[in-house]
Formats: structure tokens, C-alpha cells, sequence
């Protein structure tokens, strides 16, 4: 996990949005702060990617989540699972998740099956590992541009995001 | 001015947060990380140790072993270290206060803390490699110990 060049959005990536500005996130569904930034962005003019960053000593089930979320991905429904989780982080254990699975019309046994499979904990740790390569500490940590922004976006960060959309 | 790379490690003992005493010659034949960090329960510490604690195995499996390192007493590391979920052990320079971290060239006399620094100490008790954050609120990627550990390969 040595250092690598600034995280730009790669075609693996999950990107929703549109706009002039690439935006990307890497963020935990246990994490507070990380749902702040999320809901922040989502009124943005940006095109952005989600990363996973789960740091299980902290959030003990980050991974778990972030698993849930791309076994979701492979029936369609990433981003609607991804909202559906930082919408309630106060109830993120297992009955919680088949419930979201259920009202989102996944397949139960195959979301089960696939939550727990090895390609979806790849598919986690690629993302992790990209962060710990691009220096991340903390989450969440936006890169605008190649430039890390640790943290919940700040005003200053939220203008220049709207403005570089003004100004096209 | 933080010990360079090319000179002995300052020798330490210090007790980590379970009392027991840790020397550097000791772990002569291992190397080490030694991670200094302001203080226990700041909280951008508290991510530092986390993420290095996520990637730990994958350190250790390339031949590091971490230590955290702060002016705290080793109780408050016990209960830091609870608290984080780490298994990383964690040093005291307690007493006398900071006299390791001054030794390395990390302590900050004004603050009477250390600052965010990063020394790499190579089997035979040699400095490979150190690092100091440009602030304390700029907390060092765990890129750059793999890196260091890339380049000590070499």
C-alpha cells in the first residue's frame, strides 16, 4: 500500500451525479460525519464516487456494511442501499439489513450469500487499500481535483464546488 | 531536529500500557516502528492509530513492528488503547517526562508534548528513516511507512 498518485474516478468506481468537478468520496456507513458529507455533497453540482473506507477498530461494523452495500450493487441497488444506510445509522445490525433488503425487493438469499463472498470483501478492500495509498487518515476524505479534503466539507469547500459549476 | 537516518537510535526503556518494560535493545533483530503522537484521547490522534491498526497485519507480514509513543502515563494508554480497539502497544515517556522524545528530537518544549513523527529503526539499532507531520493536525498516511518499508527492502 505504498504511496500512489491522486485518486482519480476509475470505470469500477460507483459515480452518480453530473457536473463539471469530480468528487471522491472514501467513507464508512458506521461513521457520522461521513453521512453529513454525504448528504452535503448529494446537493451539489458534482460527479462523484463513492469509496469504501471501512476502519473496523473504530466501527466494528464497517465492513460488514460496506459488504451489504456491494452485495446490493451486484442486484442493482448500491446507491439505493448506500442511502438507505446513512439514513438510519441507529440501526445497522443484521435484522436491520435484510429489512432494507426486503423493502429495496433484493433477493434475500442471494444478497445473504453474497454479502459474505469473498469477491465482494475483494471488491471492499480495493477501495480501502486505494485510500491508505492516497494517504487517507480519516473519514471522510473528499479528493477534488487530486487535492485530499479530510473532514465534513466546510463552507469554503462547498462554494468552490458550487461556484465551479457557476462559472461554466 | 528529529534523529536522522545513518545514526544509532537513542536507547530507550519505557513501560507500555500494561506496565511491563520495553527497551530498544531488546528488540534488537526486529525492526521497528516507533509512531509519536501528542497525546492520548485527542481526537485526530484516535484515526491515526485506527488506520494503522486496520493495515497492521500487512505491516507486520513486511517485517514492522509499531509502537506508539506519548508523554502519557501508562494508564491512560491502557484506557486509550481500550478504547481505540488497537492492539498496537503504546509507550510511556512519562517519567521523567519526555526525556525519550526529547532524545529523538520530537518534543515539543513549549507544549510539553511530542509532536506527529515517525522513526524507523532497523534490526541493528540504526535510524532507516524519520518523518515529521508539518503539524500536529497533519497526520502521517500509512502510505509512507510502506514506502519506507519498500525502500529499506531494496
Amino acid at each position: 500500500m505504498r504511496s500512489s498518485s491522486p485518486p482519480a474516478i476509475l470505470d469500477g468506481d460507483r459515480v452518480r451525479g453530473a457536473g463539471p468537478v469530480d468528487v471522491i468520496e472514501y467513507g464508512d456507513y458506521e461513521c457520522p460525519y461521513c453521512a453529513q458529507a454525504d448528504l452535503l455533497l448529494a446537493d451539489l453540482p458534482v460527479r462523484r464516487a463513492f469509496r469504501h473506507f471501512p476502519v473496523t477498530s473504530k466501527h466494528p461494523r464497517a465492513r460488514v456494511l460496506a459488504a451489504a452495500v456491494e452485495a446490493a450493487a451486484l442486484q442493482g441497488a448500491f446507491w439505493p442501499m448506500h442511502d438507505a444506510l446513512f439514513a438510519d445509522q441507529g440501526r445497522l445490525d443484521d435484522p436491520h439489513l435484510w429489512q432494507r433488503a426486503r423493502t429495496l425487493g433484493l433477493d434475500l438469499d442471494r444478497f445473504e450469500a453474497d454479502r459474505r463472498s469473498e469477491a465482494v470483501a475483494a471488491r471492499v478492500s480495493v477501495d480501502f487499500r486505494s485510500g491508505v495509498a492516497a494517504g487517507v487518515m480519516s473519514t471522510p476524505t473528499l479528493f477534488v481535483d487530486g487535492a485530499p479534503h479530510p473532514g465534513v466539507p466546510g463552507e469554503a469547500l462547498i462554494a468552490l464546488l458550487r461556484g465551479a459549476a457557476d462559472r461554466c | 531536529m528529529i534523529v536522522e537516518a545513518g545514526t544509532p537510535a537513542p536507547d530507550f526503556t519505557l513501560p507500555d500500557q500494561d506496565g511491563n518494560e520495553v527497551s530498544l535493545e531488546s528488540l534488537r533483530g526486529r525492526r521497528i516502528v516507533l509512531v509519536f503522537y501528542p497525546l492520548d484521547f485527542s481526537p485526530v490522534c484516535t484515526d491515526q492509530l485506527n488506520v494503522y491498526q486496520e493495515v497492521l497485519g500487512e505491516l507486520e507480514s513486511e517485517g514492522a513492528t509499531l509502537y506508539g509513543v506519548s508523554v502519557d502515563s501508562a494508564y491512560s494508554h491502557r484506557a486509550f488503547q481500550q478504547q481505540l480497539g488497537i492492539t498496537i502497544p503504546l509507550l510511556s515517556d512519562f517519567h521523567p517526562k519526555g526525556e525519550v522524545s526529547r532524545a529523538y528530537g520530537v518534543l515539543i518544549e513549549e507544549r510539553g508534548h511530542t509532536g506527529r513523527a515517525l522513526v524507523m529503526i532497523d534490526p541493528d539499532g540504526i535510524v532507516e528513516w524519520s518523518y515529521t507531520s508539518p503539524s500536529p493536525l497533519e497526520i502521517p498516511g500509512a502510505n509512507l511507512i510502506f514506502d519506507a518499508l519498500e525502500r529499506s527492502a531494496a
